[in-house]
């Protein structure tokens, strides 16, 4: 029993004593958590709207359309991406 | 040992205190040591809990009758893997096996989103969610149901557990509900984190979308198992009486339905946030809810409640979640409006829609069909019944529609579909939906009509799976060249969530077809028959041929010491069919001092062990209810003559009247049940929970790897030019 409480509080206490400190979470990881999100959300839509035009579920046109916009509002959260974390 | 599970179960409830208030000062700080260490008292509790949670089994294991809990639900003739799967069949050991879980799931989510840095904003406020869910559990199992309550004199033997209860499905079915209730959980409490941080993108849904799709999986599969144990065990035939404990699990499993399907709304399109969040807030609301109609006696009456130490918690746990839910989404109205507007009515996002309001219509018939008669007796003091013919009469056109949906929702492309294009692909799905109710009324299958227009919705939905991925295959032939079988499984594979889906939506449509039929042209005949005489049944003449006894040779393993049972004779036109054998088993009860030495083999509980041909046409069911009242008065007489007989001696005599049973046999009362497409429903399951488990599994490394944000912003800036 004493076992069982030792390692919890050792577990349990160990990052409050350890000497290097994780840093704290920020608005900006989730800004760019969040266009992450949007980026792969974005493109499993573009490859999704290509397989509805494949499977006869939009026409060629529509599908341009779509697959147009789409790719604009990628490219956008990609540049957000960008400005929010600069590539190495 | 009780001594470890006891001090386990207060460690985790101080460590449910701590994980809550670390993680809400450390969000609140910004101190990341704070938060780390809040995550790590989750870790800690799922190992505390799975120690207390071990403690138990193996007290049942053993046969520990020290423990009060093993004596009232185990013994030593209860066969050891029901030994070792009771312990969930007590209060006790539920809100255990409830809490145990939910700090397993805990962990699993908060580690992996730590592992991937997700969520690192909202997390802490989740995990404080969480850690005030499982206080809440350990709390009830601490201070009003505890497991590990020992008693000073240690009786030798258990009441064993209730036989109703000894069917493998019903050893899974409470695990995997208590799996599907705890997951939920999860999503809902990212949910509040979310809405607490502020943090209202999709990103929660994201991460937390597997779990909530593995509650529904885990949900469903508990509610499935509990429908086959009701066909087989309980004896009266069927596998869904609208009884509340079914609904109990059903009404989250409907909500998170929904949830699932709007959530990929707000994925893709910034839309539906409100609702979105309310569906999943709700969803947990109603997890709880499922436990709380189960564990506080509400059911058997209002007052049984009022009794129940369990009830005042429970109520006063769910109005905070709901309470607190409702001032969330109202304190966040600004912040959760959608982005984009629905572009059209023809499009996948409004058949989802339409879906939503299905489903949580269904949900609502289901609730208030649940409360009302608990509303009704705290009103007026009568409990007034709500049956079957109601919750018919409202969920039989919302289901036509659902499964009508299900396979509109696969054909209809995102955003906006072309008419011409939902015309041509529509064609074939309507052509079979049209086709099949038409055939039947050719071939004379009349009389049902909501059940032949299922029967249509079926064949819809079924045609319009089957298209998909026909076209599907096809256009990944055509790009790739590919073999169709290489070209289908390589669809799915790269469309996990898309075919996983429609799978489901195909298992579904059999399920329901299966209902449809099995509920509209079962034939049920009750008759009381002496060996050699017939009853007829849909067509079948059934004869009762001769009766069976076992004594101290339970064929079904459940530990029922004396068994009678009957061979029947299944014929149609005077061809032999099948042959049956339905039985009920006899446990004795445990009071010999009231029942007598020999007596008590027969006094005590007793189960149907049904006769069944399942066959994918048709099921023949059988149950058999023997007269045991001649055996009862000679228990008597050979009670008063050896009062003080051995157990080997009362054994011997409860086995020789069986014997005189099966010489000279009173009429037995049978249940025949003559039930067209019962095993669609299973089937159907199977199909649906393959569906969800496609969904499920991760993608593969290489369709994970994402290209550096520099790199495809230059190339989506190429491909917009494009």
């Amino acid at each position: 029993m004493l076992v069982v409480l030792a390692v919890v509080a050792v577990v349990v206490a160990w990052p409050l004593y350890r000497a290097t400190r994780p840093a704290a979470p920020s608005a900006r990881d989730a800004d760019v958590e969040a266009l992450e999100a949007a980026k792969d959300s974005k493109l499993r839509e573009i490859r999704e709207a290509e397989l509805d035009y494949r499977t006869g579920k939009l026409t060629e046109e529509d599908w341009r359309v779509i697959d147009r916009r789409l790719r604009a509002e990628v490219a956008d959260v990609l540049r957000a991406l960008d400005r929010a974390e600069p590539p190495d | 040992m009780a001594l470890l599970g006891r001090a386990c179960l207060i460690i985790a409830l101080g460590l449910a205190v701590y994980g809550a208030g670390a993680s809400i000062y450390g969000a609140r700080a910004r101190k990341a040591a704070w938060i780390e260490s809040g995550r790590r008292a989750v870790y800690a509790l799922a190992g505390v809990t799975t120690i207390a949670f071990a403690v138990l089994i193996a007290a049942f294991i053993r046969s520990d009758f020290s423990f009060g809990v093993v004596v009232d639900h185990s013994s030593t003739t209860t066969p050891l893997f029901y030994r070792a799967t009771a312990a969930w069949s007590s209060q006790e050991g539920s809100l255990l096996l409830w809490v145990f879980l939910l700090a397993a799931w805990s962990s699993l989510i908060l580690w992996v989103l730590a592992r991937k840095g997700k969520l690192r904003e909202v997390a802490p406020y989740a995990t404080a969610v969480l850690c005030g869910l499982a206080g809440f559990f350990l709390f009830c199992t601490i201070f009003l149901a505890n497991p590990f309550t020992t008693l000073a004199n240690a009786p030798l033997e258990g009441a064993g557990l209730n036989p109703l209860l000894r069917h493998p499905s019903m050893m899974v079915h409470p695990p995997a509900l208590y799996s599907g209730y705890t997951l939920f959980t999860v999503p809902f409490a990212f949910a509040v984190g979310a809405l607490i941080a502020g943090r209202l993108d999709a990103s929660w849904i994201t991460s937390t979308r597997r779990f909530a799709l593995a509650a529904w999986f885990f949900l469903g599969v508990g509610i499935l198992l509990g429908a086959r144990w009701s066909y087989s065990e309980l004896g009266w035939g069927g596998y869904w009486a609208w009884d509340p404990v079914e609904n109990a699990s059903l009404m989250p499993w409907l909500c998170g339905t929904a949830f699932l399907h709007s959530a990929m709304i707000q994925e893709k399109r910034g839309m539906l946030k409100v609702w979105n969040v309310s569906l999943v807030l709700a969803t947990g609301v109603l997890a709880v809810l499922g436990t709380f109609l189960v564990r506080s006696g509400i059911l058997d009456s209002i007052h049984a409640f009022g009794a129940s130490t369990l009830g005042v918690p429970f109520v006063a746990l769910i109005a905070t979640m709901a309470a607190g839910s409702i001032g969330l989404v109202v304190w966040r109205r600004v912040s959760l409006r959608s982005e984009h507007r629905l572009d059209s009515l023809f499009s996948r996002e409004a058949v989802f829609l339409l879906n939503n309001l299905v489903l949580v219509g269904l949900c609502f018939v289901v609730f208030w069909g649940t409360f009302f008669p608990l509303i009704s007796e705290a009103l007026t003091g009568d409990k007034a019944s709500v049956g079957p013919p109601w919750f018919d009469r409202y969920t039989v056109p919302l289901a036509l529609v659902l499964v009508l949906l299900s396979g509109i929702g696969p054909v209809i492309a995102w955003r906006k579909a072309s008419l011409r294009g939902l015309v041509r692909n529509l064609a074939a799905p309507l052509t079979a939906g049209l086709a099949v109710p038409i055939l039947l009324l050719a071939l004379g299958v009349s009389g049902h009509a909501s059940a032949l227009i299922m029967f249509g919705c079926g064949a819809f939905a079924l045609t319009a799976v089957g298209q998909e991925f026909w076209r599907g295959a096809g256009a990944r032939r055509a790009m790739t060249g590919a073999a169709p079988p290489a070209a289908l499984l390589a669809l799915v594979r790269r469309n996990r969530r898309r075919y996983g889906g429609y799978v489901v939506h195909a298992g579904m449509a059999v399920l329901f077809i299966g209902v449809a039929a099995s509920s509209a042209f079962a034939n049920q005949r009750d008759a009381r028959l002496s060996p050699g005489q017939t009853t007829k049944v849909g067509g079948y003449d059934v004869r009762y041929v001769k009766p069976t006894f076992d004594v101290a040779h339970d064929k079904r393993e459940t530990g029922a010491i004396v068994s009678l049972g009957a061979v029947l004779d299944v014929s149609k036109n005077g061809k032999h069919v099948t042959t049956l054998d339905p039985s009920r088993g006899y446990y004795p009860s445990v009071d010999v001092a009231q029942d007598g030495p020999v007596g008590r083999f027969y006094k005590g509980e007793s189960t149907s062990e049904v006769g069944l041909r399942a066959g994918l046409r048709r099921d023949l069911w059988t149950a058999i209810e023997p007269d045991t009242s001649r055996i009862e008065r000679l228990a008597d007489v050979a009670d008063r003559k050896f009062p003080d007989a051995t157990p080997r001696l009362s054994l011997f005599i409860a086995g020789t009247l069986a014997a005189g049973y099966a010489k000279d046999p009173p009429p037995a009362t049978f249940r025949v049940i003559d039930s067209p497409l019962v095993t669609w429903i299973w089937l159907g399951g199977l199909i649906a929970v393959a569906g969800a488990l496609i969904a499920l599994w991760p993608a593969g490394l290489r369709a994970r790897r994402t290209a550096p944000a520099g790199y495809g912003a230059q190339l989506a800036r190429e491909l917009g030019r494009a």
